[in-house]
């Protein structure tokens, strides 16, 4: 579940860190969840990390972390914090600044 | 409260421990918590505790769907392992609830938290906000624990006085009642009844008054070692005189007195001292006593029970005097007042400290009540109080009571002179005990009885030597008498013989008698 340590600056608009905790209802739902959002509305636009916090605990402190699964929005515009397992996708998207409507054209940034 | 149980157990215990702290970061309690003398950072640099800030910001969390603290937990164990510690505060968890809207979610978790904590073996300590009518705000917390505590802060007539309860404690008995707390450079100091029984040790040991004749006054010439003395009287009835002789007197004898002046500053009262031939600055250079002084305002009860429990813990003094507890009242109400003097008391004679205490009893109050109901606390009760008579007032001082020992009756006054106190003599006169004037006076009239009886006597004495010489005189007169008489006598009884000499023989016995005759007479101007 675990990829790169600290994504390198690299040129995607969109920075997503999601932790996760091992292998729980929730957690998998959460993955689920992303990548299928990340597959309909940030097509190639996107850094997606999954880190499973069981394994890095020291993390957990440094990024804050309380409700588990937690996706941080790294860029672009504020840090976010979205805690569940992102079942909500209208408040997902509006929290990650994307518009409803998965076909058209995605916003850019929200500033 | 949190920080000290963590900094306690880290330093006192080697058990290291866990600070999440929602409120405030790492950085802010470490300098917060240097007020109190914790030196948060070295600790953290011991491994010994370690402080986690969990950053709780409703604005930043958005709630998508189903979700648990998993993170919390993992942190707080991640803590909780790399240091190994066996104790976790957790400050403040109703911030949580600020942060994440889902009560149904967090109020199951808490209690897995709870639940996963105590599995963890680790002890916890969690504060939590008060709710209305209940003990917390979530109504939860209470019931998952196994002590619940309740801190409170009240002011009470502009005092203020944090107060802490024990409301729950599974497995182990506790007292139930109130105390107040204080937060102090050292700490938090709860300061409740130091035994809930009373069995402290007793001490037959008997330490002098300071005033030989009030000494004399008990059957055994002094107070108990460890007992607590109570000296009530009115204004100016020398009740600081009182104790400060005593304090003198514990000083003299080596023992170390710890003076707590609610009145007077130290300068001030040796300077007064001084002028009645107490000399208590040798002493306080000596180092055997400390006076303490400071008005009874500047704390509220707890903080000065706290400063005298900290002098008496620094110093080890053997006698303590307080003066006046009566100037407490301003400070607390009187059941306040009292079951702080109580602990006090309490305190000083687990400790085997002999306290004196002075209260000024306002003259419209009745004589056997002091205004703390103290009296029935104390082992023996002086009183002192103005006797007032003839226009005149005079100091009287009595022995209310004494436990253990038997005690004058009597009322003795006493007055302050450049060398001390002392105790005068009891003059019974017809209408009582004679005092001031009227003691004067009667010790007058008794002088001019004295001298009068004595002039008597010496005139008797005259009037003897004169009765004697002039019964001397007599005696010469009566023996000249006499004497003319015998000779008178003795003239005619040689006349007769010569007549009848002269009758009975011839004419040459006329010459010899005229040679006898002559004889007689020159004999007279000897006699």
């Amino acid at each position: 579940m675990e990829e790169n340590e600290k994504p390198p600056e690299s040129g995607a608009e969109y920075v997503l860190h999601l932790y996760i905790t091992g292998a729980t209802p929730n957690s998998t739902r959460a993955v689920r969840n992303i990548k299928e959002i990340c597959e309909l509305y940030l097509k190639g636009r996107h850094e997606l990390l999954i880190v499973d916090i069981y394994q890095q605990p020291e993390l957990a402190q440094g990024e804050q972390l309380i409700g588990i699964p937690t996706l941080i929005k790294k860029r672009p515009g504020l840090v976010r914090r979205l805690v569940g397992d992102l079942s909500d996708r209208a408040r997902v998207l509006t929290a990650l600044g994307l518009p409803p409507l998965p076909p058209s054209d995605p916003d850019p940034t929200n500033g | 409260m949190g920080i000290e149980f963590l900094v306690r157990g880290a330093l006192n215990y080697n058990e290291p421990g866990v600070l999440m702290a929602f409120e405030e970061t790492a950085e802010e309690l470490a300098a917060n918590v240097t007020s109190l003398g914790f030196d948060l950072p070295a600790l953290q640099a011991q491994k010994l505790l370690r402080v986690d800030h969990v950053h709780v910001d409703r604005s930043e969390i958005e709630e998508t769907g189903e979700y648990d603290l998993d993170g919390l937990f993992i942190r707080l164990g991640y803590a909780i392992d790399t240091i190994g510690a066996k104790r976790v505060v957790l400050d403040t968890i109703e911030s949580l609830f600020s942060g994440f809207p889902n009560q149904a979610i967090l109020r199951s978790e808490i209690r897995r938290l709870f639940r996963w904590l105590k599995d963890k073996g680790v002890t916890t300590i969690i504060t939590a906000e008060r709710g209305e009518g209940s003990l917390t705000r979530q109504g939860l917390e209470e019931y998952v624990s196994d002590c619940v505590i309740l801190l409170d802060n009240r002011v009470i007539d502009q005092i203020t006085t944090r107060r802490l309860r024990i409301v729950k404690y599974r497995g182990s008995t506790h007292g139930t009642n109130e105390y107040p707390y204080l937060i102090t450079e050292s700490g938090i100091s709860v300061l409740p009844v130091t035994s809930l029984k009373l069995e402290h040790a007793v001490s037959d040991r008997i330490v002098s008054t300071g005033i030989p004749a009030l000494d004399e006054m008990f059957g055994r010439k002094g107070f108990y070692e460890g007992s607590s003395i109570l000296l009530t009287g009115t204004a100016g009835t020398a009740k600081t005189t009182l104790a400060a002789a005593f304090a003198q007197e514990i000083c003299r004898h080596d023992g170390r007195c710890l003076y707590f002046a609610f009145e007077e500053s130290p300068q001030q009262l040796v300077r007064n001292m001084h002028s009645v031939s107490i000399d208590l600055w040798s002493h306080i250079e000596a180092g055997r006593l400390l006076i303490e002084a400071s008005r009874p305002t500047l704390n509220g009860l707890e903080r000065h029970l706290v400063t005298i429990h900290k002098l008496v813990a620094e110093f080890k003094p053997t006698a303590v005097v307080i003066d006046p507890i009566s100037n407490l009242i301003n400070v607390g109400n009187v059941g306040e007042v009292r079951s702080m003097l109580t602990r006090l008391i309490d305190f000083l004679k687990v400790n085997g400290i002999t306290a004196l205490f002075t209260s000024l009893i306002s003259g419209s109050l009745q004589m056997d009540t002091t205004e703390e109901g103290v009296s029935s606390l104390v082992d023996t009760w002086i009183s002192v109080r103005d006797l007032e008579g003839v226009g005149e007032r005079n100091r009287g001082l009595s022995i209310l009571k004494s436990r253990g020992m038997a005690h004058s009756n009597q009322v003795r006054e006493f007055i302050i002179t450049d060398q001390g106190i002392q105790l005068l003599d009891v003059v019974v006169g017809p209408t009582g005990i004679v005092t001031g004037a009227s003691r004067l006076a009667r010790q007058l009239q008794e002088q001019a009885q004295a001298v009068a009886a004595q002039q008597e006597l010496e005139r008797k004495d005259r009037e003897l030597e004169r009765r004697r010489r002039v019964l001397e005189a007599t005696i010469a007169n009566l023996r000249t008498e006499f004497e003319s008489v015998e000779e008178e006598f003795r003239q005619i009884n040689s006349q007769e013989q010569d007549r009848q000499q002269s009758t009975a023989k011839a004419k040459p016995s006329s010459a010899s008698s005229a040679a006898g005759e002559q004889k007689p007479a020159s004999q007279q101007p000897i006699t």
